[in-house]
């Protein structure tokens, strides 16, 4: 591998160093028997048993996943149409300015928005709302990722389609679609995360009975973090590695069963 | 090329515009562009007694932003985020490259193990930074241990402490677009140019950057734009003493109740937002009919 | 083609913002106001109503729910909130926030009432509140309890470490313009009110002034000051003392408790210039719709065995003499400033609300911090 990457070698080796050594240090001090997140004082195991029996925890990371799950299926849904109608059938920078908007806008902006368009309509703030807002949000990431890779093919495989006779949906389904694919896949997985990490909107739109694992773990976080969020926080990166390598063990076998 | 040029009857492409874009754009009108206009509104009303609003029509708030502790705060915002920007292309662009070039199968692992720390919450990754660079903390240990400085370094709690946390939450967002588009890339294109007896460094310049511009561009503002209205990071990391406008508006919204000028400074930074955003699609057109489009 | 639809997209985005507008003045009229209290019955089934209480976390034991239910039947859900100001934003945009009652500082439950937003409390539903001090019936932010309940006081000071400062600190000078070898060791809040403190009190000034020539003095001061800072922390700077990043900081009473217990090397004390007496309340809001069930947590809280829960375990004072006669001796011993008698705590200065003058300390706070 090293010869194929050539120099590139050591910025990639230092990224990766970079992104994880954050990452190890929280491990590691999840592992403190003492009270501390800062100064690690002994190995312990204490703050695990803490936290799976913390239900404040457990309810919020239910809720987290509730609000990804929705957003995630809205955002891909409409971020992909949107792109097909933005590159293929319309092109206006308008449109592209309107739906990218929540790409562009500090998340903040839309965060107040949000809140006063729903206290204004009546919504009562809960995990809908956050799951609209959330979708609202995803959209134009989705929209971004499979733009980017839709506008780099060209059209005349999908014009072939269509001179042979197939309709507008089957062509989107059959043609379009397989050759976005990979994209629509990257921009769901971005949305899925980004709503899963968001704190900002979901702090504003969120009602009080119904946290989200972000805003509980700010509300711990502002009064000093202590072991048990880090060990939250292995938790949560053992069971992302865990799907990920299970998600490619199945794919390899689909591959090769479809060989 | 577009199907809409397709001679087909007008009825028919009206409604495959609809179907495609019709829900997206209501969807984002309603809940996107209402909200952010309501806000927008808001910066030509007063702030009432106890944090209300007072209908009455007045620019005092755009007055006000205009004062020279606003307007250093926006600066030293547009530097601190620009600087994460530069900084995440710096690392992300070789990186992105680097998988890029990799055989498939380790291709995915790495992209995953870009996404992965975005799967831990970044308030916790952000915390880790504190551990990390506090006096007390591993990095001073290492550098006084290896005898590089010769006492410890107030790191943390400084711009560069917050300018770090920022790439560090930010750079898979800029990994991410960045291999989208050099994956896509044709490598007959580079190959051509080597034929054509240009070096390494003139093919990358030449043909390889350009072509890739679109997906550093997106990079670049998906950096850019969440990093200009942090207050979280600068807040963590910077110790309360680096005031960014983020933290400027979140306090207006949250802490000082008054919404209208809260709303004033996000209008200011929603602008100059605009402004980046009229730039980049420009440039992705262009770069988007040379590359992949006839 | 294009000019077509450059003026159909601006009618659209102009009506848009004309009925944006519109909607804006119009809407959202407020609470209704004026209505008078409606009379409580004291006989009501409490099992029939659930509350919500906001809270800052930890601050109220993580079985109250549990309590509550068992004592009348009713349900309690907590909710958090860290800051003042965001229990403030919650309650006063207008909709119906959905909590019942909050436990907010002093000075906030005025700014509350002057909005019109809080039930006056019913005394005969809060029979416990006989169990307050004297003195916490006389806070200057709303004397004799007509809306707001104490559930805590206390006062801010120097939280430092004993072995690593000598002299040990005296003045609030001592962190404003603390000795070279402190230098970057100090942390001061920055929660409004509280980062002007120090320099309220070292150039004489009153907690609440408003004079504008004073607060530009404070200003200098302030910002001068900064350039010495660790940085300012409201919430993990008794962590700092401990880990030995900081020796000095501005701290709140209570929690320089939580540096002590895990270093007995870590003292507190109240510069000689003075300080302020703050509190947190429990207030009902007005548009509860469990009136009865909010004044029967109230009344709860204020029972001894609860009440002593928060000296026990946030390590602070609460102004309740049945309460304090719980804790025990050797909790008073470990903590001095548990040991504070009323009278002493008395003498701090209480913050009031500011209503309009408020962006004052705002625009100081902003300039302070953004300084460079």
């Amino acid at each position: 591998m090293k010869e194929r990457l050539g120099w590139l070698w050591l910025p990639f080796v230092a990224c990766f160093a970079f992104l994880y050594i954050p990452i190890v240090t929280l491990v590691v001090m999840s592992f403190n028997s003492g009270r501390s997140a800062l100064n690690f004082s002994g190995f312990s195991f204490r703050w695990y048993p803490e936290l799976f029996s913390d239900s404040d925890i457990g309810q919020a990371l239910l809720n987290s996943l509730t609000v990804a799950v929705g957003a995630m299926l809205f955002s891909t849904v409409l971020g992909t149409m949107l792109a097909v109608g933005l590159v293929r059938y319309a092109r206006s920078t308008a449109l592209d300015a309107i739906a990218m908007t929540p790409a562009i806008l500090p998340d903040l902006v839309l965060a107040i928005g949000l809140l006063v368009f729903f206290a204004f309509i009546g919504l009562p703030l809960g995990l809908s709302t956050v799951m609209i807002a959330h979708a609202a949000f995803g959209t134009a990431f989705v929209l971004a990722v499979v733009r980017a890779r839709l506008v780099q093919l060209d059209g005349s495989l999908e014009e072939a389609s269509q001179d042979l006779g197939a309709s507008w949906l089957t062509t989107f389904l059959l043609v379009t679609l397989p050759s976005i694919r990979p994209a629509v896949v990257a921009g769901a997985l971005l949305s899925f995360t980004l709503s899963l990490d968001e704190f900002v909107i979901a702090f504003f739109t969120d009602g009080p009975k119904t946290p989200t694992l972000p805003i509980e773990i700010y509300s711990r976080v502002r009064f000093g973090v202590t072991p048990e969020i880090n060990a939250l926080a292995t938790m949560l990166l053992l069971v992302s590695v865990t799907a990920v390598v299970v998600g490619a063990l199945v794919l390899r076998r689909t591959e090769s069963a479809g060989e | 090329m577009s199907l809409a040029t397709k001679s087909r009857p007008r009825s028919r492409l009206l409604l495959e515009r609809a179907v495609f874009l019709g829900p997206g754009l209501m969807f984002t009108a309603i809940f996107v562009v209402v909200p952010v206009v309501l806000v927008l509104a808001y910066t030509v009303f007063d702030r009432g007694r106890f944090g209300g609003i007072v209908y009455n029509f007045s620019l005092d708030n755009f007055a006000r932003a205009w004062q020279p502790t606003y307007r250093k705060v926006l600066v030293s915002s547009l530097e601190i985020a620009a600087g994460a920007t530069l900084i995440a292309l710096l690392i992300g662009y070789p990186v992105a490259y680097a998988i890029a070039k990799l055989p498939a199968r380790w291709r995915t692992i790495a992209l995953v193990l870009v996404v992965v720390p975005f799967w831990t919450n970044f308030l916790i990754r952000t915390y880790a930074w504190i551990v990390l660079l506090n006096t007390q903390g591993v990095l001073n240990d290492v550098l006084v241990g290896a005898g590089l400085t010769d006492h410890r370094m107030g790191l943390l709690y400084t711009k560069g402490a917050v300018i770090a946390g920022l790439v560090y939450v930010y750079l898979p967002l800029m990994i991410l677009p960045v291999y989208a588009s050099v994956a896509r890339l044709d490598a007959e294109l580079r190959e051509a140019s080597a034929n054509l007896g240009a070096g390494k460094v003139s093919t990358f310049f030449r043909v390889t950057l350009p072509l890739t511009l679109p997906g550093v561009v997106t990079g670049c503002i998906f950096v850019f734009v969440p990093s200009l209205g942090n207050f979280v990071v600068p807040e963590l990391l910077g110790g309360g003493k680096t005031v960014m406008v983020g933290n400027l508006v979140r306090d207006q919204f949250l802490k000082a109740r008054d919404w209208p000028f809260g709303a004033t400074l996000a209008l200011v930074m929603v602008i100059l937002l605009l402004l980046l955003f009229a730039l980049q699609s420009v440039v992705s057109r262009r770069y988007a009919v040379a590359g992949g489009e006839r | 083609m294009t000019a077509h639809r450059f003026t159909r997209r601006a009618l659209v985005s102009a009506g848009g913002l004309l009925a944006a507008t519109t909607l804006v003045a119009c809407g959202s009229g407020g609470t209704d106001g004026g209505s008078e209290a409606a009379s409580l019955d004291s006989n009501a089934d409490l099992s029939k109503q659930s509350i919500t209480v906001s809270n800052w976390s930890g601050y109220m034991p993580k079985d109250v729910a549990k309590r509550f239910k068992t004592a009348t039947g009713s349900s309690l859900t907590a909710t958090e909130h860290a800051t003042n100001e965001e229990i403030m934003a919650k309650l006063t945009t207008g909709a119906d926030s959905g909590i019942d009652v909050a436990f907010v500082s002093g000075q906030y439950a005025q700014a509350l009432n002057d909005a019109g937003l809080l039930e006056p409390i019913h005394r005969d539903l809060v029979p416990n509140i006989d169990n307050l001090y004297p003195q916490a019936t006389q806070l200057a932010f709303d004397k004799g309890n007509k809306y707001s309940v104490p559930y805590t006081w206390g006062t801010t000071g120097i939280c430092y470490r004993s072995d690593l400062v000598k002299p040990a600190p005296t003045s609030w000078n001592d962190i404003l313009s603390p000795d070279p070898k402190y230098d970057g060791k100090v942390t001061m809040l920055s929660t409004e009110r509280w980062l002007a403190l120090p320099a309220q009190k070292a150039l004489g000034y009153s907690v609440n002034t408003t004079d504008d020539a004073e607060l530009a003095e404070m200003k200098a001061k302030l910002s001068d000051a900064k350039k010495h800072l660790l940085g300012y922390d409201n919430t993990t700077f008794y962590e700092k003392l401990v880990s030995g990043e900081a020796v000095m900081t501005e701290a709140w009473d209570g929690w320089c408790g939580y540096g002590m217990a895990e270093n007995p090397k870590i003292k507190f004390v109240v510069p000689k210039e003075g300080s302020d007496l703050w509190s947190d309340t429990m207030v009902v809001l007005k548009g509860s719709k469990n009136k009865e069930a909010a004044f029967a947590f109230v009344n709860m809280m204020l029972d001894p065995k609860v009440h002593s829960w928060v000296v026990d375990n946030v390590y602070y004072n609460v102004p309740n003499k049945a309460a304090e006669a719980l804790v025990a001796d050797s909790l008073k011993k470990q903590f001095p400033q548990l040991a504070v008698s009323p009278d002493d705590l008395a003498k701090g200065e209480v913050l009031v609300d500011l209503g309009e003058d408020s962006t004052k300390y705002t625009d100081l706070t902003t300039d302070v911090t953004a300084s460079s």
